[in-house]
């Protein structure tokens, strides 16, 4: 599945009292719906029916090692950014069953998903960009993951532009966000007074059709993108560019992977909120009398003692090389592997991480501090 | 009753019986267990036949008495293979706290004729004292891992180590970070996994119950700990608990400031 073209958006209107409909127009279009709620002192995407259980005059606190929610003075309902989980665990399940066998008489059964058509609402930018390269890996022609697919294909995305960033927030030196740009079906701007609304495939033009959008005014579209840009500007991080990220392929030596390697616990933290990762190991569970197993698939990280292990032997054994070979891949590895680098900026990795490593400080540090070792 | 399947036996040492007890409450799939194996000695559940040869003992509770050693010496030789499970099997448990300090001036201020316990200077793993095949940490063991481990061994092939720290359990369970989002210590990013998040999933922080992680980066998180208000001797707490002479553990709680039990 090829990176999409960016959506020209032609906005209708949705007064704030007449939110309902959309939902209303989503489930008779056959989803169930997953929205943002707050649940454990943390945004998270759960299956709601009715307007009122969304979150609302909430926004978040995002710094490194930090997650903190707080209450607005306003009615709106999209003010945080995101929570401590992108689209990842919908489509890459954290744990499933792959396929199952019987030793008498011998068979083996593929164990697929099943799974509802399922509408996410307020999907971000720099997740619907990350999904779009999970996509390319999972979905790839020839190899495509038959249990990534079946829970992908069910999925109606609806992305909210974000009006404002958090401190660990850099999608716009990614040039993934703040504003959703493309993967979406519904997109949506948030107003004060309500919502502006578009569909970004067909799927979400028969959605939307059973809803009664307005044309909005000329004020409300300058609000829309001039929130964007309030967003953007916000943004406390960034990224370098590609080609510069490039050159961590030459700072493999810098005397800063050491100081990263002291503060990093070697957790997998990173590795679990990223919504680019992949890396995933597989088991096989055998019945304790042995007459049937199951071949399970769970989340793996590259900082886990069996992700390079070779033959009995660890290629990487240490937290040093773990956190470099993260990092190097994620930056630059990816770009010869994908096309582009392995991040959206959405900072998940800044925020999660218990002590609050950084990736685009650590990356900095690397690439422009010291000499090079060419 | 003589059979021809493969002969288990689970012994006790200086332990509280809960690993056992995990065993037992494995529910169905223990059922199936007599149909695999000989169950000559499991005291708890019943046989009671300590001396006999087996193929598989387990082995639970740490060695802290003279009467221990000399047992664990004999499960060693009655067995082809030795499987310590259960924190005081592999790292000598809560009652190596004592090791930390002076344990006869402990017992003289609790018993009134100490000098008749028969105790040794420390609490150590079954390791310390006979080889071992096989450790499986946690307080208690996660029984689901012990039958994991049994059914590898019955079928020929090397049973696979946790190799996760309990971040991952919490993160693929959807468990949401107490430690982020509420700014409570927990001890999940250097623990091995296991337990299945238990702690965090109550939405306390973990307490380190499964032992160190496969990479222990006991500076960072003490440092980490000390940011979130934890003073010296309760960073040192967090180490010095319920797997405190784990090798990482140990050696981490003896570099720490707050280090002046005893």
């Amino acid at each position: 599945m090829q990176q999409s073209a960016k959506i020209e958006r032609q906005p209708g209107f949705l007064p704030r009292s007449d939110l309902q409909q959309l939902l209303d127009g989503i489930v008779q279009s056959g989803y169930q719906v997953l929205g943002p709620v707050v649940q454990d002192g943390a945004i998270q995407l759960k299956a709601i029916s009715d307007a009122t259980e969304l979150v609302k005059g909430v926004s978040n606190v995002q710094e490194p090692g930090h997650y903190r929610l707080q209450q607005t003075a306003g009615e709106r309902l999209f003010d945080w950014n995101h929570g401590p989980q992108g689209l990842k665990p919908l489509c890459f399940a954290p744990h499933e069953v792959l396929w199952v066998e019987q030793k008498d008489p011998l068979s083996f059964a593929a164990r697929l998903p099943e799974v509802k058509p399922t509408a996410v609402l307020g999907v971000r930018a720099c997740d619907l960009s990350a999904l779009a390269i999970q996509d390319r890996h999972f979905l790839h022609a020839g190899g495509a993951d038959p249990h990534y697919r079946q829970r992908r294909e069910q999925l109606l995305l609806i992305g909210i532009d974000c009006a404002h960033s958090a401190a660990s927030c850099f999608c716009a030196s990614t040039g993934d966000g703040p504003s959703v740009n493309q993967g979406y079906d519904i997109g949506m701007s948030e107003l004060d007074e309500g919502f502006l609304v578009w569909s970004g495939s067909d799927k979400g033009k028969a959605v939307l059709e059973r809803v009664a959008l307005t044309t909005p005014q000329t004020e409300q579209l300058e609000q829309m993108n001039s929130q964007s840009e309030q967003a953007a500007g916000e943004q406390q991080r960034k990224l370098s560019k590609p080609e510069e990220l490039m050159r961590l392929y030459q700072r493999l030596e810098h005397a800063h992977w050491q100081q990263v390697a002291d503060r990093c616990l070697g957790c997998g933290n990173c590795t679990a909120v990223c919504p680019t990762c992949f890396c995933y190991d597989t088991q096989h569970e055998v019945s304790l009398d042995g007459q049937s197993a199951q071949n399970v698939r769970q989340w793996d990280s590259c900082f886990s003692a069996s992700h390079s292990s070779m033959g009995g032997f660890k290629v990487r054994g240490d937290i040093l090389s773990r956190y470099r070979q993260w990092l190097t891949h994620k930056l630059a590895g990816w770009q010869e592997q994908q096309g582009r680098i392995g991040c959206t900026g959405c900072g998940r990795c800044i925020t999660w991480c218990p002590v609050g490593i950084d990736l685009t400080k650590e990356t900095d540090t690397i690439l422009w501090e010291g000499s090079l070792d060419e | 009753m003589a059979t021809d399947k493969p002969k288990l036996a689970v012994h006790k040492f200086s332990s509280c019986d809960g690993c056992q007890l995990a065993l037992l409450n494995l529910g169905e799939p223990l059922l199936a267990l007599p149909g695999l194996v000989d169950i000559v000695h499991f005291a708890e559940a019943g046989p009671n036949s300590p001396d006999e040869t087996v193929d598989i003992s387990l082995v639970e509770g740490s060695v802290s008495t003279p009467e221990d050693i000399e047992r664990i010496q004999q499960v060693r030789q009655n067995s082809r293979l030795l499987v310590s499970i259960g924190a005081c099997a592999t790292s000598g448990g809560l009652q190596a706290l004592a090791n930390f300090a002076d344990r006869h001036a402990w017992m003289a201020s609790v018993y009134t004729d100490p000098e008749n316990i028969q105790v040794l200077d420390s609490s150590d793993p079954i390791s310390k004292h006979v080889k071992v095949d096989l450790q499986i940490q946690g307080c208690p063991v996660n029984s689901g891992q012990v039958i994991g481990v049994l059914r590898d061994l019955l079928s020929g092939v090397a049973p696979r180590p946790e190799v996760h720290s309990v971040c991952m359990e919490c993160k693929r369970k959807g468990v949401i970070c107490t430690m982020v989002t509420k700014g409570v210590p927990c001890m999940g990013p250097v623990t091995l996994a296991g337990c299945g998040a238990l702690c965090p999933a109550a939405g306390r922080g973990c307490y380190g119950c499964y032992g160190p992680a496969e990479q222990l980066n006991d500076r960072s998180i003490t440092d980490r700990f000390e940011q979130l208000g934890l003073d010296a001797q309760a960073v040192l707490r967090r180490f010095r608990f319920i797997a405190n002479s784990a090798a990482g553990f140990k050696t981490a709680s003896e570099g720490l400031r707050g280090d002046s039990d005893g």
